[in-house]
């Protein structure tokens, strides 16, 4: 279709404007981490005096950061796996069952979604506080009861997701299979899993990004041993120097291996929304 | 032979998987009882009670008050009353604020962007970023360069462009709503540019091609086509924008740490802080009781009116 002028400066005015806004925390994250400890105590720069390295070595050392690090990576790396491993299940089942109770399921799962965190997050301390003065297993200020609570915040979503993912695959396939002496569930392993390949992505990209990004449950289910990220990036802040050059090259490193991995798959993300979006 | 074999096979199937949906949800049944239906009902029950610091290391101790909490966290005349009243009202409008920009921006640039042209791609990667960026980094940043002495927006608007004497604080008075509102919008608002391209790829062209043969030009496509098609992802798109904004915790958070500013006491922070540094679960619980209660509300509300509307139509 012609294009009347008006349409494109409209279209270059309000991008450009959006771009800046967006681009501005990122440049201030960026430039900032490579600056010296002078410059971020001073009003702001636009370019450092001096390019240097020192934050992102330092950083390591001010906090335990590595420690952070590796219970974030495992914490959401465990929820994501369960999280997806039971979306897989679920979104099966409501895709391809008539059964009594299907929609009340549906619609109880995603309703979770708009209750609020801070109604669970009492109730779930004091839970796991008393499971662990009970029977020993200890699930608060653990990376295991972290990895619980985590997995089912990305699970209502991954599962609406996968239904409407499932819904698009041709039950043409699971009817073949089923004519070559196929259960259910070598069906869904062999036949449909390997369909659904970009829509588990999608879902497991949204359930580690849910999981490495979480702050409620975190600032009060983790104490020093089980601290992560969220929490842990805080500690910069809060002493009474904020070495801010640090804190934004570690804001930097934490963000990295998320937004990459968000990006990357950036296309499947918006294939499976789609497909959970047309129903 | 081989025909009632199969016959054979597929009753079997029929009968003996009866019970395969059932055991294929029991996990994630499991999980959301666990996490979430289970310690709702502990909440409940603990919003009953007299739960207060005397109590936490022996909870079932703590004497059942009734609905002495309930009736505390809704006095009008009494401190907490008009305190949550107040987070209330400041929760309220930062999510009407919050959403309408968000949707506003998300529409626009999902419209501006539907049509290819060099650079889009990258556009949309840059947009799509804070998106992806972990909440506290992301808010953290932002409560850099949010600061009074050493932060960019103070330079760009004294030093740079001098439209101000002195240097404003924008994390501790009024600003901090402000600020507030504008993190949670650059947060907010690629989600909505995500599910809104995603819904604009299921009009078909036809549509347009047939609107552009009838002399429709671009802004009465737009009006005709582009915005009455996204309905259902609009009325999806708002209301989970809506939740998600009313019970955001990480933005005031990691923004003023653990005590916000008055102007912009948010709810979930304000439960938070007056559950955890007096250590009243009981009273705490109700709040959050009550918080539920008006989503639930709203949500009601909300679904009524929307399908109302698509019913009068």
């Amino acid at each position: 279709m012609h294009e009347p002028r008006w349409v494109k400066v409209v279209r270059a005015v309000v991008l450009s404007g959006l771009a800046l806004f967006t681009v501005a925390p990122i440049y201030v994250m960026v430039s900032s981490s490579v600056k010296p400890l002078v410059d971020v105590q001073s009003a702001f720069h636009w370019i450092p005096s001096r390019f240097t390295i020192r934050p992102f070595v330092d950083i390591w050392h001010t906090v335990p950061l590595g420690h952070y690090f590796l219970n974030s990576v495992l914490v959401s790396g465990a929820a994501t796996v369960c999280s997806v491993t039971v979306a897989i299940f679920a979104a099966y089942a409501v895709s391809r069952y008539r059964f009594a109770g299907r929609r009340l399921f549906s619609i109880a799962v995603l309703s979770t979604q708009m209750f609020p965190g801070i109604l669970f997050l009492l109730p779930l301390f004091l839970i796991y506080v008393n499971i662990g003065k009970l029977t020993g297993i200890d699930l608060y200020a653990t990376r295991t009861g972290l990895v619980i609570t985590y997995l089912t915040f990305s699970l209502p979503f991954s599962i609406w997701m996968l239904v409407g993912y499932f819904d698009s695959i041709p039950r043409g396939l699971d009817e073949s299979a089923q004519v070559d002496g196929a259960g259910p569930l070598r069906t869904l392993l062999q036949v449909i899993l390997p369909t659904a390949v970009p829509g588990i992505v999608a879902v497991s990209v949204y359930s580690f990004m849910t999981a490495w990004g979480e702050v409620l449950f975190a600032s009060v289910m983790t104490n020093g041993d089980s601290r992560t990220l969220a929490v842990g990036l805080q500690g910069y802040a809060t002493s009474n120097d904020v070495y801010w050059n640090q804190v934004m090259a570690a804001s930097l490193v934490v963000s990295v291996p998320v937004v990459a991995g968000f990006l990357l798959l950036q296309r499947h993300f918006v294939s499976g929304l789609t497909a959970g979006a047309v129903k | 032979m081989p025909v009632t074999r199969a016959r054979r096979r597929r009753r079997r199937f029929g009968l003996r998987y009866q019970a395969t949906p059932y055991l294929m949800l029991l996990p994630a049944l499991v999980m959301e009882l666990a996490v979430h239906l289970i310690p709702m009902v502990v909440g409940v029950w603990m919003s009953l009670k007299g739960l207060t610091q005397f109590y936490v290391r022996d909870w079932s101790a703590a004497p059942f008050t009734g609905l002495a909490n309930y009736r505390v966290a809704v006095d009008l005349h009494g401190p907490v009353g008009t305190d949550l009243l107040h987070s209330l009202g400041v929760t309220t409008a930062y999510t009407v604020l919050s959403v309408g920009l968000s949707w506003l921006l998300g529409t626009a640039a999902a419209v501006l962007l539907q049509r290819p042209f060099r650079g889009r791609g990258l556009i949309r990667t840059l947009f799509l970023t804070p998106y992806a960026l972990p909440a506290y980094a992301a808010v953290i940043t932002w409560s850099f360069l949010l600061q009074r002495d050493t932060g960019l927006l103070n330079h760009v608007i004294v030093d740079d462009l001098h439209l101000a004497g002195h240097r404003p604080f924008w994390l501790i008075g009024g600003n901090s709503f402000a600020s507030l509102v504008a993190v949670s919008v650059w947060r907010t608002w690629p989600f909505a540019l995500l599910c809104l391209t995603a819904g604009l790829q299921t009009i078909p062209d036809e549509l347009y091609e047939a609107a552009a043969i009838d002399g429709a030009g671009f802004g009465r496509q737009v009006r005709t086509i582009t915005l009455p098609m996204l309905g259902a992802v609009n009325k999806v798109l708002i209301l989970v924008l809506v939740l998600w904004t009313f019970n955001d915790f990480n933005t005031p958070y990691v923004l003023f740490g653990k005590s916000a500013p008055r102007p912009s006491d948010l709810i979930s922070v304000h439960i938070y802080q007056s559950s955890f540094i007096t250590w009243n679960f009981g009273l705490g619980s109700a709040m959050s009781v009550l918080l539920l209660l008006f989503l639930l509300l709203v949500t009601a509300a909300y679904l009524t009116v929307t399908s109302w509307r698509r019913n009068d139509a």
